[in-house]
């Protein structure tokens, strides 16, 4: 029986705050597994916390809620140790560029074949709308005292930088399009990060669906247009297509570029793709031949309530 | 036939194959059919500073290093500088005679400290501030010397192999060392060929010239050297005996209990069991295609945590290795598993702390934090091994109770142990038993994870598993995994996990829980590596005469208060023993059992406890001359 949207949705209340982009970022995810009609059984959801932590509940899949920066950790784990699941980690930008920036980093070093995506709203919400690592230098939302005496982390950038093989953004409030971007993700082979904006309407008064939209934008004609752009549009090509540093970096460096556009023009889609870095579990596969079919999570160990395990080879050696 | 107990000390600076060296010793003495305790002291440094090997030898089963040296092997200044007072009347120092007029000054790794005290020694017995001024008092203490030139010992054997590499290859001077105290001490040869060539399996051509310089070494000694007190003739081996380092007891233990993953970040003294699991991480299965554990280099010690979580989440066996300070990092993610039910084995080889600490030396500094550790309350299971041998049953043990109770299970080790060379019985895998507990082949409709049920342990699905979802989430939750903050479920929640702690004492049988050896007027109570000097301790006292009681506690959360209460009743006088500054296990055992420890005797100078100093305090405490605070103090 084919699965249907309703499927992968839960009959837990959800208490995000009305008009919440985070609403957005949930019905593209379930979109996009209803779209790929993966077994709610062989999908896991990773959430680490804040207001985006309560994903897991929202969906029905596994969902595993962590801790505040550390959702990678988990994810990783589950997916290493059983690559037959489909791995979807979220968490906020506080969440995954503040505390967890670390494992950020070194995710995408390991370049596991799972996705990630960030709700981007600028402000920890679920502690009253502190500074997160993406609100730029100087710039005051609602709740700050003063305005913010840090710079901003371009996720975009990290990302690549850090070694993801697939480094998209999307928007909350386009979510046809950020359903087409979870769907390339999770088909992605290796580490895919999705940057996804998402206005937080209680405590970001600065970066709004409204300003997003570019209401404040009148051009000559007087027309207003969206900050926000995609880069499919205008034919921008970021697949890395063969094993060259010529193209690798000729990719990487066009990626980087596209990232640091902000203000008027805000770039969305996809980034940087390359499928010719090993996913993790290739890697693994290389050192232990029967990984693959045979994973940490499939094996059987005991026979009789006793190790199957035949360690006598190694205890021959031992012994003298 | 007389008994033998012979204490060997080799040293030298780090990265000139002191441990090579040592492992050789320790296995043709082991091949010859004697027991051995061994022990590596090492700073923490790459190359240079000063680490040291005792190698116990005995022809029956020994626990424990002693004071004493019989022999001490040395081939550069330092060792001689600071050890020269531990080899006894009647023991033997073999030495570079090159190195007469070395100056303590020109020895840079000597630190201020040690320094000050070796001149003030060297001072008030008139002697010079070199090596012929220190080997005179060893030589007054009734020491004999033999000294060699290991220069000439190259060039003589590199004219005659005409081999003129040999000449200058200082590399050899470990070998040298070894062959001359297995030539003193008139051990057969054979095994010596035997060793060097197994250790060197793999570059025949180096194998062949330490085989030489072995040979020619061993020849030397014999000829050349005076008789000496002590010989190691061959005596009759036990069979299924193993020649075993402290990490590989709880590293077979996994492989054999089924430890499929396990995530790490390195650390010392912990990180050599995970590298000896990954080397060996393509496993024979039985009547099966080969295993395997997955051994994860993380980028810390949080994200090795988060990791094992994540793997035992999919129903594998699952665990990671840390000491004190990566320990410190996981607290958080322990408390999620505890909050989750998740089945997970922290393998922990405390050292020396706080911080940073001692960071390559002894120390059971961890034990309250084990059991402490955590915001909230939330069960978990600490347990410490006691012996190398026991470690390797006690994981598998460890790994049931984790999936029995569904609690994060701390198992303790220590620094002790990890860099320790013993012998003991070869391991019996089958002794090991497999129980996963309630861990589920199939789920039926309606699966709850966190189900409320009669023994407050509900049934396990795996990530992945066909109809097995369920949420998880470090809030409290309800019988699904979701999210709840209603008063009354939450303290339902509350009362089911933690009545698993009176399930934990119920069910675990009461040897794994403690383990007495006998309770007299005087009892002591300790816990882990320790263990191993205490043992050897009583029993030399009871050569004396002198019967002393021992419980060993194993089980140190939740604490079997009343099992070790009912066994110590006809205890009068409680004495704690362990290697930390605050007698923690004394604390845990006054929280639980309300009874005062009448005597401490703790180490916290970063070396292990030697039976002989456990002896001289356990004396003097029976003959009522002992503080009621005992600090051990030897070990350079």
């Amino acid at each position: 029986m084919a699965l249907k949207l309703a499927d992968y949705k839960t009959d837990v209340h959800n208490d995000w705050c009305p008009g919440c982009g985070d609403f957005g970022i949930v019905n593209a995810i379930q979109m996009a597994l209803a779209e790929m009609g993966i077994e709610r059984d062989k999908a896991a959801m990773f959430s680490g916390i804040g207001c985006s932590g309560k994903t897991s509940h929202y969906i029905n899949t596994y969902g595993v809620h962590t801790l505040h920066g550390r959702v990678l950790t988990f994810a990783q784990g589950a997916k290493i140790a059983n690559p037959d699941l489909t791995v979807v980690a979220v968490g906020g930008d506080g969440d995954g560029l503040g505390i967890g920036a670390g494992h950020f980093v070194a995710a995408g070093r390991r370049n596991v074949d799972m996705t990630y995506i960030i709700f981007d709203n600028g402000v920890y919400g679920l502690t009253k709308g502190q500074a997160s690592p993406t609100l730029k230098l100087g710039e005051k939302t609602k709740s700050l005292p003063s305005p913010n005496t840090n710079s901003n982390v371009n996720p975009i950038g990290l990302a690549i930088a850090s070694g993801f093989t697939f480094v998209a953004r999307g928007y909350s409030y386009d979510v046809r399009h950020l359903k087409d971007l979870i769907v390339q993700a999770v088909n992605h082979k290796g580490l895919s990060f999705l940057d996804v904006l998402q206005p937080c309407p209680t405590y970001n008064d600065l970066n709004t669906r409204d300003w997003y939209a570019g209401t404040d934008l009148i051009d000559e004609a007087q027309k207003r247009h969206s900050r926000i752009y995609k880069l499919e549009d205008q034919g921008f090509e970021p697949v890395v297509h063969y094993d060259s540093e010529v193209e690798v970096n000729e990719k990487l460096s066009q990626a980087l570029i596209k990232s640091l556009e902000w203000g008027n023009k805000i770039p969305t889609g996809v980034f940087y793709k390359n499928e010719l870095i090993s996913p993790y579990t290739q890697r693994l596969k290389d050192k232990i031949p029967n990984y693959l079919e045979n994973p940490p999570a499939r094996q059987n160990i005991s026979k009789n309530g006793h190790p199957n395990t035949d360690i006598s080879k190694i205890l021959d050696s031992l012994e003298v | 036939m007389s008994s033998v107990d012979f204490t060997w000390l080799i040293g030298g600076p780090q990265g000139s194959g002191v441990e090579s060296a040592a492992n050789i010793f320790s296995k043709v003495c082991a091949e010859m059919g004697y027991q051995i305790f061994g022990k590596r002291e090492f700073y923490s440094n790459i190359k240079g500073e000063h680490s040291y090997f005792t190698v116990r030898v005995a022809d029956k089963k020994i626990h424990s290093n002693v004071n004493d040296v019989n022999l001490m092997a040395s081939f550069d200044a330092e060792t001689i500088f600071r050890h020269f007072n531990e080899v006894i009347s009647g023991g033997g120092i073999i030495y570079d005679s090159n190195l007469d007029e070395t100056k303590t000054d020109a020895v840079h790794t000597l630190d201020a400290p040690f320094k000050e005290r070796l001149h003030k020694e060297l001072e008030l017995k008139n002697k010079p501030f070199t090596i012929a001024g220190v080997l005179e008092i060893a030589k007054e203490n009734g020491v004999k010397l033999f000294p060699v030139s290991f220069k000439s010992i190259l060039e003589t054997l590199s004219e005659e192999t005409e081999n003129p590499r040999l000449k200058g290859l200082v590399r050899m001077y470990n070998v040298i060392a070894v062959a001359l105290s297995l030539g003193l001490v008139k051990m057969p040869p054979g095994s010596l060929q035997k060793t060097i060539e197994s250790i060197f399996s793999r570059k025949p051509e180096i194998a062949k010239i330490n085989q030489q310089t072995a040979t020619y070494s061993y020849n030397h000694a014999t000829v050349k050297f005076e008789n000496f007190n002590y010989t190691l003739p061959e005596t009759k081996k036990e069979p299924g005996t193993l020649l075993v380092q402290g990490f590989q007891g709880t590293a077979l233990g996994k492989m054999a209990s089924g430890c499929r993953f396990q995530p790490y970040y390195p650390i010392t003294p912990a990180s050599d069991e995970s590298v000896y699991l990954e080397t060996n991480e393509i496993l024979e299965i039985t009547d099966d295609r080969p295993g395997s554990t997955a051994v994860i280099q993380t980028e810390d010690e949080i994200s090795a945590m988060g990791m094992t979580i994540g793997g035992a989440l999919t129903g594998t066996r699952s665990a990671t290795c840390t000491s004190g300070p990566g320990f410190a990092l996981m607290t958080e993610m322990l408390g999620w598993a505890g909050m989750n039910e998740v089945p997970i084995v922290i393998t922990n080889y405390q050292r020396s702390g706080p911080s940073t600490g001692l960071p390559t030396r002894h120390g059971q500094d961890d034990l309250l934090f084990a059991v402490f550790a955590g915001h909230g309350d939330f069960p978990k299971i600490v347990y410490a091994s006691g012996e190398i041998e026991e470690s390797f049953y006690d994981t598998g043990n460890c790994f049931n109770y984790a999936d029995v109770f569904q609690v994060p299970v701390i198992h303790m080790m220590d620094k002790f142990h990890a860099s320790s060379v013993i012998t003991c019985k070869r391991f019996d895998p089958q002794k090991i038993s497999i129980n996963r507990g309630k861990l589920l082949e199939k789920v039926d409709d309606g699966y709850r994870r966190f189900e409320f049920t009669d023994d407050g342990i509900s049934p396990r699905s795996r990530l992945g598993m066909d109809n097995g979802i369920f949420w998880n989430t470090g809030d409290e939750s309800d019988e699904t995994g979701h999210i709840t903050e209603d008063p009354i479920l939450r303290v339902r929640m509350m009362d089911k996990r933690m009545s698993r702690l009176d399930l934990i004492l119920k069910n675990i049988p009461d040897v794994e829980q403690a383990v007495s050896f006998g309770v007299e007027e005087y009892t002591i109570i300790s816990w882990g590596s320790t263990m191993g000097p205490v043992l050897d301790a009583i029993d030399l006292l009871k050569k004396e005469g002198i019967s002393i009681g021992l419980i060993q506690l194993k089980l140190m959360n939740p604490f079997p208060s009343d099992y070790v209460s009912s066994l110590l009743k006809d205890a009068k006088v409680i004495i704690d023993i362990e290697a930390n500054y605050s007698g923690q296990l004394g604390k845990l055992f006054k929280q639980n059992v309300a009874r005062d420890i009448d005597y401490f005797i703790l180490k916290y100078s970063g070396r292990a406890m030697t039976c002989t100093e456990v002896y001289d305090s356990l004396k003097k405490i029976v003959q009522n001359k002992a503080n009621k605070r005992e600090v051990l103090m030897h070990g350079a």
